[in-house]
C-alpha cells in the first residue's frame, strides 16, 4: 500500500497521461495478436503421418490380393510382395543394399552441390545483368523442359563411361532449375523492400546482400528442391543407360541388371529404392529447410 | 536518446531548414505525352517542425515525398535536406526475414553504428514506441499497429533530422490510428525530429501538424497553408480541430469541384 502511494505522489501529470496511453496501447496489442502454439504430436500424427502409411498398406494389400487371387498369375510379370521383400533381405544380408544406395546418393548429392555452386552465380548474373538475361535467359528456361536423358548419349561420347559423365548429366539437368529458381525469386522481390532499403542506405552490393538475397530466398529454395529432383532423375537415366562394371552398382544399374536377368523382383526392388531415396532426401533436407524459411516469414498457412 | 538529441541540435545550428523545396516541378511520360504532376512547389520545413501535406488523389503528394527522400529526381527546381531523410510508408515495409529488433538493427548497421551498440540501441527504440519485449518477434506475429510502430522505430534508427511519412496510418483501423496519433505526437516532442507527413485525411492533418499545406490536384501546386496553433495534446474530436478541419475541407472540396467543370 505504502509503495503505491509513493509512486502516485512522485508521478506528475504528463507521465500519468502517457502511462494511460501506454496501457491503452498494450490493450490494443493484446487484442490484436493471437498466440500461436505448436501443434501437438498426436494431431501431427493423425494429420500427416497416418494418411501416407494407410496408402502404403492399401497398395500392399491390393498387390498381395492380385497375386493370391491369381488375377495376375505370372511371377515374371508381377512378383509377390514377399518375393520383393526377400530380394531386399538378400541384398541386406550380402551387405550390398547400402552400397547400392550410397553409390547413387553420393553421386547425386555431390553432383547437386556442384550444380549449386554453378547455378547460384549463374542465376545472380541472369537476374541482375540485362545483357546476360536477354542472351541466355530464354535458353535457360527452355533447358528445363529438355529431358536430361537426352544428354546421356553426348556425355558418353564426350567423356566416356565414367563418373565425370554422370556428373555432367546431373549438372545439365539441375543447373537450369537452380538458376531459374533464383532468377524468379529475385524478380518477385517486392519493389517496396527495395525502396525501403534504399532510403536506409542499402544500395549496390549492400542492397544485394541485405535486401535482395534474403528476400529472394523462398524462390531460390523452390529452385533447389526442383534442382534436386532433376539431379536425381538425370542420374538414374545416366546409370540405366551407361552401366559399366567400373562404375560400381548404383540403383539405376541395379534396375538394368534386374532387366537383363529377367528378375522382376529385382526390378521392383530397384524402383522402390529409387523412389524411396528421392522422397527421403526431399523430406529430410529440402522440405524442413523450406518450411523453416516460410514459417519465419509467416508464409506458411496452417491448415 | 540524449546523445541523438544533442547531435541533432549541434547539426541544426548551421542549417536553417530540415528540408527546403524550391520551385520543384516533376513530369512523367504518360500516354498523352509529358504529364505535369508537380508544378512549381516551394516549401520549407523548419528544424523540429511538423508539417502535413494534404491533398486529394492526383495531387502528387507521394511523388513529392519520393523526391524529398531522394528516390527520384525533380524535373526542375531543387531540394535540399539536412542529411538523408528517413521514410515511412503506408505499408510497414518491414523485412519478414528479420525479427522486429533485427529490422531496427539493420537500419543501425547501414548507418554505421558499431556492432556492440546495436542491440542496446534497438531495445531503446522499441521501448520508445512501447514495444519493449518485442525484440524477437517476427513481423507476422505483430498486429498492424505494432508493425507501424516498429517501422517508426526503424525510421528513427536512421537518426535523420527529417522523418517523411507517406500516409503511414491509412491502412489501420480508426481506434489504432487514434492511438498512434497520440504516440507520434509524443515521440515527435521527445525526439525533436522534423516531420513531413502526407495524408488525404483532413482531421488527421489538423490533429498532428503545426502547419497544414494543401496541394491542388493535376498538377500539384501549393494551394493554401494554415498554421495550426491549437495546443498539444489535441484529440481528433476536439472542437477547434473539427472547426479548422471544416474550413480546410471546404477549400479542398472547392478545389476538387473545379476538376468536374471542364
Amino acid at each position: 500500500m505504502a509503495s503505491t502511494e509513493t509512486t502516485d505522489t512522485t508521478a506528475d501529470a504528463p507521465v500519468k497521461d502517457s502511462s494511460g496511453l501506454g496501457g491503452l496501447e498494450a490493450g490494443l496489442d493484446a487484442l490484436e495478436t493471437s498466440a500461436t502454439s505448436r501443434t501437438p504430436f498426436r494431431q501431427t500424427f493423425v494429420n500427416k503421418i497416418l494418411p501416407p502409411i494407410t496408402a502404403i498398406v492399401v497398395v500392399l494389400v491390393v498387390w498381395q490380393l492380385l497375386v493370391s487371387l491369381k488375377i495376375v498369375d505370372d511371377p515374371s510379370k508381377l512378383p509377390s510382395p514377399a518375393d520383393v521383400g526377400g530380394e531386399f533381405k538378400d541384398a541386406w544380408l550380402e551387405g550390398k543394399l547400402l552400397d547400392y544406395i550410397w553409390t547413387s546418393v553420393s553421386r547425386g548429392l555431390l553432383g547437386f552441390l556442384l550444380a549449386l555452386a554453378i547455378g547460384t552465380p549463374l542465376g545472380l548474373l541472369v537476374a541482375r545483368v540485362k545483357f546476360v538475361r536477354a542472351a541466355i535467359g530464354p535458353v535457360l528456361s527452355g533447358l528445363q523442359s529438355l529431358p536430361s536423358v537426352a544428354w546421356v548419349p553426348p556425355a558418353v561420347i564426350w567423356l566416356g563411361l565414367n563418373n565425370s559423365m554422370m556428373y555432367a548429366v546431373i549438372l545439365l539437368g539441375a543447373v537450369p532449375s537452380i538458376a531459374n529458381g533464383l532468377v524468379s525469386g529475385i524478380d518477385q522481390v517486392p519493389p517496396l523492400f527495395l525502396r525501403a532499403g534504399r532510403t536506409m542506405g542499402a544500395t549496390g552490393l549492400k542492397g544485394a546482400w541485405h535486401i535482395v538475397l534474403p528476400a529472394s530466398l523462398p524462390g531460390y529454395l523452390a529452385g533447389l528442391k526442383q534442382g534436386w529432383a532433376f539431379s536425381w532423375r538425370s542420374l538414374m537415366a545416366a546409370e540405366i543407360i551407361a552401366s559399366s562394371p567400373d562404375l560400381g552398382i548404383g540403383l539405376g544399374a541395379l534396375l538394368e541388371n534386374g532387366r537383363n536377368a529377367s528378375s522382376m523382383s529385382m526390378v521392383f526392388e530397384a524402383i522402390i529404392l529409387i523412389l524411396f531415396v528421392g522422397i527421403a532426401i526431399d523430406l529430410l533436407i529440402f522440405s524442413p529447410l523450406e518450411r523453416w524459411v516460410l514459417r519465419n516469414r509467416g508464409l506458411l498457412v496452417k491448415s | 536518446m540524449a546523445t541523438a538529441l544533442a547531435k541533432a541540435a549541434e547539426g541544426s545550428a548551421s542549417v536553417e531548414h530540415a528540408a527546403r523545396i524550391e520551385h520543384v516541378s516533376k513530369s512523367f511520360a504518360g500516354p498523352a505525352g509529358q504529364q505535369l504532376v508537380l508544378d512549381d512547389i516551394t516549401l520549407d520545413v523548419a528544424p523540429g517542425e511538423f508539417v502535413t501535406l494534404l491533398g486529394a488523389s492526383g495531387c502528387g503528394k507521394s511523388t513529392l515525398l519520393n523526391l524529398v527522400a531522394g528516390l527520384d529526381r525533380p524535373s526542375t527546381g531543387s531540394i535540399t535536406t539536412d542529411g538523408r531523410p528517413a521514410l515511412m510508408f503506408q505499408e510497414h515495409a518491414l523485412f519478414p526475414w528479420l525479427t522486429a529488433g533485427k529490422n531496427i538493427e539493420l537500419a543501425l548497421k547501414l548507418r554505421g553504428v558499431a556492432k556492440n551498440e546495436r542491440r542496446g540501441r534497438a531495445e531503446e527504440l522499441l521501448e520508445l514506441v512501447r514495444l519493449k519485449g518485442s525484440y524477437g518477434k517476427r513481423v507476422h506475429e505483430l498486429s498492424g499497429g505494432m508493425r507501424q510502430r516498429v517501422a517508426l522505430a526503424r525510421a528513427l534508427a536512421q537518426d535523420s533530422r527529417l522523418l517523411l511519412m507517406d500516409e503511414p496510418f491509412a491502412a489501420l483501423d480508426a481506434i489504432t490510428r487514434d492511438v498512434l496519433h497520440d504516440e507520434l505526437t509524443r515521440i515527435w516532442a521527445e525526439t525533436g525530429v522534423s516531420v513531413l507527413f502526407v495524408t488525404h485525411n483532413v482531421r488527421e492533418a489538423v490533429r498532428l501538424a503545426q502547419r497544414v499545406v494543401l496541394l491542388s490536384s493535376r498538377p500539384g501546386r501549393v494551394e493554401r497553408e494554415w498554421t495550426v496553433d491549437i495546443p498539444q495534446p489535441r484529440r481528433i474530436e476536439d472542437a477547434p480541430v473539427a472547426e479548422l478541419s471544416r474550413e480546410i475541407t471546404e477549400v479542398l472540396r472547392g478545389e476538387i469541384r473545379r476538376h468536374g467543370q471542364h
